[in-house]
């Protein structure tokens, strides 16, 4: 059984009469990719700055690595790293500079390397302000991985980078992933939450609407099952041909696109009409709700059923 | 310590790359020196008995009173204080290297001005070396621990400029900078014990220029230290992480209790 590295017991945040969390509670296994999803205003802020020991929880505990963020803030410095959403470095330190200080900080030697990975070591001797926005994030990225934290929080990593950074971002979690970091992505962003983590908890009004794995989450959903078709002699469209296994259909230019829920039975009648017609397939797609989908069928209706 | 060192070591070349700093550690106060040291020695002789310590006050409020508190107001409310925070920089470390980088530029400057301005202005160079240094670190103490206490505590960069500027231009006007203490109606002078340069200049005078002090330049310097202990120790006391300042350990007002050496002094000083 994985080991839990974090745990969220009964955590409640109150901002005066509003409470921004109330009572959710989770763990988070070691190794593992953990995304924390939810609307603006759901409550993931609340909760990263509370892990981080930033904030103090108004209820319940938490824990990371046994220790209890609040109190030990101390000794928690050196297992977490945080990429705060906000980038948070002094206009005028270079990334060089940055990364010196804050390996002395953590008693680490400075990773240099990792600028160059991050694609910054050009811009080493250029100062914060003057980088770009997305080379700004790299850099608070490369320092938050610079002294090999035991859990790592993303907040928002890909917002503001282009594809290649994207995808070297990627590879980087993997990468730390399989060296046995745990890392927590709270992020807007459902295919890189649906592609990256092992699991994903969804927040809504400051409670836990959802949590598993993408697939179990996409699973459990109404999400209709979309399944679009085109064929050499359009004969499930003129006319428009539809079955009892289908929701509801739409046509698109030369495709006819079936919602379903029992995607077996609707592709054995489309395969048997298209038989009958001696027409022939030219494309067939099959694709099952998202994250996304089903994350909106979450919010939309504003909590579990 | 390394980390400590590397951060004092950042800091004290940010006090030259950031244009801001640039101008208020260097440029305003040496150009303030130049204009003051040819103007006034020729229009008023007495002026250049005290031209030197005039302009290492002047130094002093601008790279403390309008160095120091904006900076750490913005570094607050941009989430920097919450990123060093997470990655272990102590509030320590926040408070006490930007007076360490200040004075050492404030060292500089006024090392320049001190061995420049006989030479440029025939003014008169201080008899008692050890006094005016002791002076300066009094000085320097009780501005940098005042901006320090403005920067933790002001909500905003605009409250940072009202504040400083109450004890800026009341200090250029009333603090011996331009008039001597000896000419200010009697209530002017009471009331100018409240400000650090006062107490300056009158210690520059009694202990480092071969003057008369008009009052105890010791005590002076007393109050110049405790003003200093007492800003700093509140500074750290109403810190807050906090990007939008709104957890302390107290109430803002405390702030005030930096004034309690020099209203004390008021009283028992002549």
């Amino acid at each position: 059984m994985a080991t839990a590295i974090v745990t969220v017991k009964d955590f409640r945040k109150q901002y005066g009469s509003f409470t921004a969390v109330d009572g959710i509670s989770f763990e988070i296994h070691e190794g593992e990719i953990f995304g924390l999803l939810g609307p603006n205003g759901a409550g993931k802020t609340s909760t990263l700055e509370c892990l981080e020991g930033l904030r103090k929880p108004d209820g319940g505990s938490l824990q990371i690595a046994g220790l209890n963020p609040a109190a030990e803030s101390q000794k928690l410095r050196n297992l977490i790293g945080v990429q705060l959403q906000a980038a948070g470095l002094p206009e005028s330190i270079t990334p060089r500079e940055a990364m010196r200080l804050f390996c002395s900080y953590h008693n680490v030697a400075p990773r240099y390397d990792l600028l160059e990975r991050l694609g910054i070591s050009e811009k080493s001797q250029t100062q914060f302000y003057e980088l770009s926005a997305g080379q700004q994030r790299r850099l608070v990225l490369a320092l938050a991985v610079a002294h090999d934290p035991k859990v790592l929080f993303l907040d928002e990593p890909t917002a503001g980078l282009d594809v290649a950074s994207r995808v070297e971002l990627h590879s980087l979690m993997e990468e730390l992933q399989a060296k046995g970091t745990t890392i927590l992505l709270a992020t807007h962003d459902m295919a890189e939450a649906e592609d990256m983590s092992d699991r994903v908890a969804i927040l809504l009004k400051g409670k836990l609407a959802a949590i598993g794995t993408p697939m179990q989450i996409t699973a459990t959903g109404a999400g209709l099952t979309r399944i679009s078709v085109r064929t050499e002699c359009d004969s499930l469209l003129h006319p428009v041909i539809t079955f009892p296994s289908v929701q509801h259909f739409k046509v698109e230019e030369q495709y006819i696109i079936y919602f379903s829920q029992n995607v077996g039975a609707t592709l054995a009648d489309i395969m048997a009409s298209i038989n009958l017609h001696k027409d022939t397939i030219i494309d067939l797609r099959v694709e099952r709700p998202s994250l996304e989908d089903r994350f909106l069928e979450i919010t939309s209706r504003g909590g579990v059923r | 310590m390394k980390a400590f060192m590397n951060h004092l070591a950042f800091e004290f070349g940010t006090g030259v790359r950031n244009k801001n700093l640039l101008l208020m550690n260097y440029l305003f106060p040496l150009g303030f020196y130049l204009l003051m040291g040819f103007i006034m020695p020729a229009i008023n002789q007495p002026f250049r008995e005290t031209l030197i310590p005039a302009m290492v006050v002047f130094a002093i409020l601008s790279a403390a009173m309008l160095g120091i508190p904006d900076p750490l107001v913005n570094a607050r409310e941009n989430g920097i204080f919450r990123s060093y925070k997470i990655n272990g920089v102590p509030a320590l470390s926040i408070l006490v290297i930007p007076v360490i980088t200040t004075t050492l530029h404030l060292l500089i400057i006024s090392f320049i001005i001190t061995m420049s301005a006989p030479l440029l202005f025939a003014v008169t160079y201080p008899v008692n070396l050890s006094g005016f240094i002791l002076t300066f670190i009094a000085m320097a103490m009780a501005s940098c621990g005042t901006a320090v206490l403005i920067g933790v505590v002001a909500s905003s960069s605009r409250m940072t400029v009202l504040w400083s500027q109450l004890i800026f231009v009341p200090s250029m006007l009333l603090g011996g900078v331009m008039i001597p203490y000896s000419m200010l109606p009697g209530a002017a002078g009471k009331i100018s014990q409240i400000l650090p340069a006062t107490h300056a200049m009158n210690a520059f005078r009694g202990l480092a220029m071969g003057l008369q002090a008009d009052f105890s330049a010791w005590g002076s310097i007393i109050i110049l230290v405790l003003t200093g202990i007492f800003g700093f120790g509140l500074a750290l006391f109403l810190f807050s992480w906090d990007s939008r300042n709104t957890r302390r350990r107290g109430p803002a007002w405390l702030a005030f209790l930096v004034l309690l050496p020099s209203i004390a002094g008021m009283f028992f000083l002549g």
